[in-house]
């Protein structure tokens, strides 16, 4: 009953939209093994020489040093801070529950832009001036309600009745958090994390105001490279980022599928 | 201490830390940048503390800020129609298919993983002098030398659409997802056309995920100056352009405080508006 004219249309328009979405994405893959010096057509050949010369370049090996480091400390720190409250949340009944998550989703609710200001001119006033430690507690404080919203949608789904049998059989209920809470909880701890780290990753809007002068992370290497024209060396960077950041969580989601197939035996 | 006393104190204690990170981060620093923004920046460099108007008569008067926070705010217009248009039909497909429903949800969230700044800067690569595009029509013939498409309004709104049609197809996919079909079938039978039920049943019952994604299009469309920066020319400026000018160029940050607030305080608006008429719980249901 769904065939017709009309819902052609609709699944052209839907197939134009992906290809709008996905293509100048795969231009970028595409262009990024051209042998050409050029960052930019014709295809000349075949090459990995712009990723070898990848990771011959100080400046973004460093880049990445410091993208790595910052966004494992973030979501070490966010994931940390989201799973407590997420506990709460989902865990008791706490009065004004919805005002609280309100407060927590803020920071995703204030432009970042405005954020970034705000922090950055506040922490300078107490004497904290752009540093690696600015830069993580901004990236902490927008990570931590994409960590809240994901983790908490996970937790609902966890059933106390293990955990209360756990404690009717004398475990303690240090002995059941670590036991039995925090093995169920695993796969959306890992969620939050990977989320906070890719988000982090990503940052770029944030991190301009943040970071101390001489300090790059990837996305803000790439953009001072993008000042002079497009080199090959971007897409090169730009694909390996891909992998990175869309390998990561389909690896993940592989994972958390294969430990609640185990658990599930 | 009594027992309900420790019960009820717990959740406080896995709050706090949450709680704390959030006022100290985000609310005391807006509070302070509400301050800030009174204070005067002198010729010296220093700020001179006080209850002066000056920035602010300067950022609501000067035409100049005025002229771009309007363009701005049609820049996200144009944007989140342009995002409503292209993505209510891709999210009707993919809410009403059988087969690929899978796949087509992890492609739809797929950019949500690619890194902003490069699929801002990827559009370089087709619309650049040596693109793509340009290569393509030379190479048919239909022009001698290559246009310049880039650097302008259109390829900023370009930018901005590829950037937030994802959020736009997710939320209102989520909303179409929650309707009944059941509905759609009782108004077939009862004589409507598919086009009718579509138009009366539909569409109405789906416009929360619509207002939603369109929400979040406009908010983060209006906040952004890293796709003007790629993507326009020098006269594109949005006004987030203005703040960043503000705070790290010129280092006036009295200035660059209520140029923030005036931002906040019209997006805020919006969420609020919003928030008033239809909850965040739509909101959080397409982030989440």
């Amino acid at each position: 009953m769904m065939g017709g004219l009309g819902w052609n249309l609709i699944r052209g328009w839907t197939l134009l939209v992906y290809v709008f979405m996905f293509l100048p994405v795969a231009v970028v893959v595409l262009l990024s093994f051209n042998a050409s010096q050029f960052g930019s057509f014709p295809m000349t050949g075949f090459s990995f020489r712009w990723f070898i010369e990848l990771t011959q370049n100080d400046a973004i090996l460093r880049a990445f040093r410091t993208s790595i480091i910052l966004g494992l400390l973030t979501a070490l720190i966010s994931t940390t801070l989201g799973v407590l409250a997420s506990l709460a949340l989902v865990r008791y009944r706490v009065p004004g529950a919805n005002v609280i998550s309100t407060l927590l989703i803020a920071p995703i609710l204030v432009p970042e832009v405005v954020l970034a200001v705000a922090l950055l001119l506040f922490l300078n006033f107490l004497s904290i001036n752009k540093s690696f430690a600015l830069l993580l507690a901004g990236h902490v404080i927008f990570t931590l309600p994409f960590v809240i919203l994901v983790v908490q949608a996970r937790l609902v789904s966890i059933k106390r009745d293990v955990e209360e049998a756990a404690l009717s059989l004398g475990a303690n209920p240090v002995q059941t958090f670590f036991q039995i809470t925090l093995p169920l909880m695993l796969p959306a701890v890992l969620a939050g994390a990977l989320f906070a780290f890719t988000i982090s990753f990503d940052d770029i809007t944030g991190t301009l105001f943040w970071k101390p002068g001489g300090v790059e992370t990837v996305p803000t290497q790439i953009f001072a490279m993008l000042r002079n024209s497009i080199s090959p060396e971007i897409n090169a960077l730009g694909t390996v980022m891909i992998v990175m950041t869309v390998g990561l969580p389909l690896l993940g989601a592989a994972i958390a599928r294969q430990m609640a197939r185990k658990s599930g035996t | 201490m009594s027992v309900e006393a420790r019960e009820a104190r717990q959740p406080w204690i896995l709050l706090s830390p949450a709680l704390g990170a959030v006022t100290l981060l985000l609310f005391v620093p807006l509070l302070f940048i509400l301050v800030y923004s009174f204070w005067l920046r002198t010729a010296t460099g220093a700020d001179l503390a006080g209850f002066y108007l000056d920035n602010w008569q300067e950022a609501l008067s000067d035409p100049f800020y005025r002229d771009i926070l309007l363009g701005t705010l049609r820049i996200a217009a144009i944007t989140t129609l342009v995002c409503a248009l292209m993505g209510y039909p891709a999210a009707y497909f993919i809410a009403r298919s059988r087969g690929n429903k899978a796949i087509l949800l992890l492609l739809l969230m797929l950019p949500f993983w690619i890194s902003y700044i490069i699929r801002t800067m990827s559009w370089i690569n087709i619309l650049g002098v040596s693109g793509g595009l340009n290569t393509f029509l030379i190479a048919v013939g239909l022009v001698d030398e290559p246009i310049q498409m880039l650097y302008n309004q259109t390829t900023v709104i370009l930018g901005l659409v590829h950037f937030l049609l994802p959020f736009m197809v997710l939320n209102i996919y989520v909303s179409l997802e929650g309707i009944d079909t059941n509905l759609e079938d009782a108004a077939n039978s009862l004589g409507a056309t598919r086009w009718q039920s579509f138009l009366q049943v539909t569409l109405p019952l789906s416009l929360p995920g619509l207002a939603a994604g369109g929400l979040l299009c406009f908010v983060l469309g209006a906040g952004t100056y890293i796709t003007p920066l790629v993507l326009g020319g020098p006269r594109d400026a949005m006004f987030a352009n203005l703040v960043f000018e503000a705070i790290i160029t010129q280092l006036n940050w009295p200035l660059g405080s209520a140029l923030s607030l005036m931002l906040l305080v019209v997006l805020g608006a919006l969420v609020l508006i919003y928030n008033r008429y239809l909850g965040m719980a739509q909101l959080m249901k397409g982030l989440g």
